[in-house]
Order: C-alpha cells, then structure tokens, then sequence
C-alpha cells in the first residue's frame, strides 16, 4: 500500500519566483528572508523522499470556465503543461512540463466518485500556478510525477467549507488505500486573507492580520472544531474578497487531520498577503 | 445585467496579447468589434458554435469603453478579471514599484462590505 510521508499546506505567492532570482537592484528587500524560509519548507519534502505528488489548487480562471465550471476536478493525464501567458506576463513564471501519475489519478476518481464525491475529471490540463509555485518552492527540479486536484475557491456559488473538509479526509484516505508501493506526499496551496481587485488590494500587510493569526493557529493546531465553527462562506468575505481560497488551507487540514499539530509552522509577513508554510509527518518525521 | 459577459470579455482579452494592445489603445474599436464577433462564441466547443442572446447592457459597454474599473466593480465583474487585465494594460507606465496596483485599491476605497455580488 502507498504511504504518505508528507502532508504540506501553503500559500502560493506568484511574486516568489522572480524576487528570490533576482539580482543587484531588482531584488527586492525581503527577498533573502523569503527564500532563507522557503528553503527550510523545501526541506522538509526532502527529508521525506517521496515518489509521487498529489498537488491541490485553483485554476484562476485559466481552463475553467463559466461556460463550464467544476466544483472539484481531477486531472489524469501522462503530462501537464504549466502557467500561462498572463502568468509570464505578469509574474515572470517560466513554462514547464509536468509528468502525471496517471494510475494513482485514476484511483482516486473511482474511490472519490464511489464515497460520495461527484469529481469531474481532465485528460488534457494545463495547470497555473496554485500548483507551479508549491513546484517551485518545494521541488524546483519539478522531478515527480503529479496528481493535480482543483477546487473552486472562485467562482461563486462555492462548496461549503465542510466540504473542502470531508475532501481532504477522502483523499487521505483514498491515497492509504492505493494499492502501489510509493511514498506519497499531498501538498495543497491557498490563502490566508486576501484581497484582489478591491480596495484593500496591495496593503503593507495582509487586509486582515488578527484572521492570518487565528487561521495560522488552527492550521498549526489542526483545530477543525474552532475553524469549521467561524469560518463560513459568508464570514471570509470580511478578512479579504479572495479569502474564500483560505478553504484549501481547510481541505489540506481535512487531509492532515484533526488535532493533527504541524511538524513545520513557519510564516512571512509581507505587503499584501501573509505567507504561510505548514509540514505535517503522518508517520512521524523522518530520521 | 450581463456579469457573465462582462467577466467573459475581461477573460477573453486578457488571454490574448493582441487583444490586450488594442484594448489599451482603441477601446471603443475593441470593444465594439468584440460584441459584435465575440460576445456569442461558445469558448469550451468546437470553433464555430454561437450562442444567439449575448450582449452588454449600456453601462456594462460605456465602462468598458471608459476603462472604468470602479464602474466595473460596483456592476459586479470578478474583481481578479478586471484586476489582472487592467494590470496587463497599465502596469508599464509605473513609476514606482506597485504604483498601479496601489492606486487601483485607493479608487476603491469608498466601497464598503458588502462588495458588490460577483455571482453569476
């Protein structure tokens, strides 16, 4: 049976990727900080050594559509190309090609489709970067094959938070049961609060600092009881109008556990949006 | 009051790199010639097929003309449509870092929750 040696909730912060490359006066003051953090997290998935990646994101209006808009997809597919011309454009994210576990996608939609989650499905994906950046960050030489899961975190109407939830559970224990040998990590990306497009856009800090705090506590904590009993999809459009993807941060505690407390916590107050890095070792952290 | 197709136009011309130049430059031109030859494409099917209903509502098409992205919000296109578009088009004339994108929230700033509804 398949392992899973890591779980690891994260934001996805486009800026990343072009601040910690830069060099001499186009590197921005916090970049050294920022990629002294990251290259700690990426050593956490070192560390576990993992085959196989279930990566879960959100298309930002890439591929999905509103002619035609999932809830949550799967992909299964033998490659996936990544980012998109509006993300090179804006934040200088470089094309990459993806390989797919297409067997343990598989696996997860018969098991997903036969507990009660009605996923939709991609044989052809291209996917941005709610799941490069984790790549990025985590395992830049983008080595291991991938099952991408998106959500809808979007486009209204969205799935309740619980649902996110039950998902995580699911697909942790849809992974336990996939009958190859390999060491699997599930990685998933969101954000904590965030505004776009609003006029809390762009701040010194995230737009609702005392939420980042107690949303890092729960997801540290592993404290579903507080966070499902706050946390509604109308009480996250106070924290910021793109808090909603804060339910992937929900998803990946769903996968985690509840109660489970984080091996990994660590964050980075930046302009804008707060950064948040959580690794949890389900079986015990590696020697 | 057509959010969708408002959202389907930010969507459409962002993802093209042409698109987004004539927007920038021409956009009465664009955005008339874009009702009449790309409102009604079907996006996810087979070149071709054509929806027969798709068309803005007059405030809808004056604040796209207008480049009028506080009108855009208030109408309740999705801010991150509207946000990555207007970025795409007028971001190069920063002086600073961030400048756009600051003064882009600070045109906003009289909105308060609740946000105009981005359902569609």
């Amino acid at each position: 049976m398949a392992s899973i040696v890591a779980v690891i909730a994260s934001t996805h912060h486009p800026f990343y990727y072009r601040a910690s490359t830069a060099t001499g006066e186009d590197r921005p003051p916090f970049a050294d900080e920022w990629t002294r953090k990251i290259l700690a997290f990426r050593e956490t998935l070192t560390r576990a050594n993992p085959d196989v990646l279930v990566m879960v994101g959100s298309d930002h209006f890439h591929q999905l559509w509103l002619d035609n808009m999932p809830q949550f997809l799967v992909g299964k597919a033998p490659f996936y190309d990544a980012n998109w011309y509006n993300e090179e454009r804006e934040f200088g994210l470089p094309r990459m090609l993806l390989k797919g576990q297409e067997d343990l996608s598989a696996h997860v939609l018969r098991a997903g489709l036969d507990a009660g989650f009605d996923l939709a499905f991609s044989n052809e994906l291209r996917i941005d970067h709610s799941i490069t950046c984790p790549i990025i960050t985590l395992r830049p030489e983008a080595d291991l094959p991938i099952v991408p899961i998106y959500t809808n975190i979007f486009a209204p109407p969205l799935p309740q938070p619980k649902r996110f939830v039950q998902l995580g559970q699911a697909i942790r224990e849809i992974v336990e049961s996939w009958p190859a040998d390999l060491r699997v990590a599930i990685i998933g990306t969101g954000h904590l609060s965030l505004e776009l497009g609003g006029p809390r856009q762009f701040g010194p800090h995230g737009p609702d600092p005392e939420f980042d705090q107690r949303a890092v506590e729960w997801i540290a904590t592993g404290d579903l009881d507080n966070c499902l009993r706050e946390v509604t999809l109308d009480s996250l459009h106070a924290p910021g109008n793109a808090t909603h993807g804060f339910m992937d941060f929900m998803l990946m505690m769903g996968v985690a556990g509840a109660g489970a407390k984080a091996d990994h916590v660590d964050t980075l107050d930046l302009f804008h949006t707060m950064e948040a890095y959580f690794t949890w070792y389900p079986n015990g952290a590696p020697a | 009051m057509s959010k969708y197709l408002l959202n389907k136009f930010l969507y459409t011309v962002d993802r093209d790199p042409e698109l987004v130049e004539r927007y920038r430059d021409e956009p009465r031109e664009l955005v008339t010639w874009w009702e009449a030859e790309r409102a009604n494409a079907v996006l996810n099917c087979h070149t071709g097929e054509a929806s027969t209903w798709l068309r803005f509502e007059e405030a809808e098409r004056e604040a796209l003309i207008a480049h009028d992205h506080v009108r855009l919000f208030e109408l309740g296109a999705h801010p991150f449509l509207t946000l990555t578009l207007f970025i795409a088009m007028f971001e190069r004339d920063n002086t600073a870092p961030l400048e756009y994108q600051k003064a882009f929230g600070m045109r906003l700033a009289h909105f308060a929750l609740p946000y105009p509804d981005i359902a569609t």
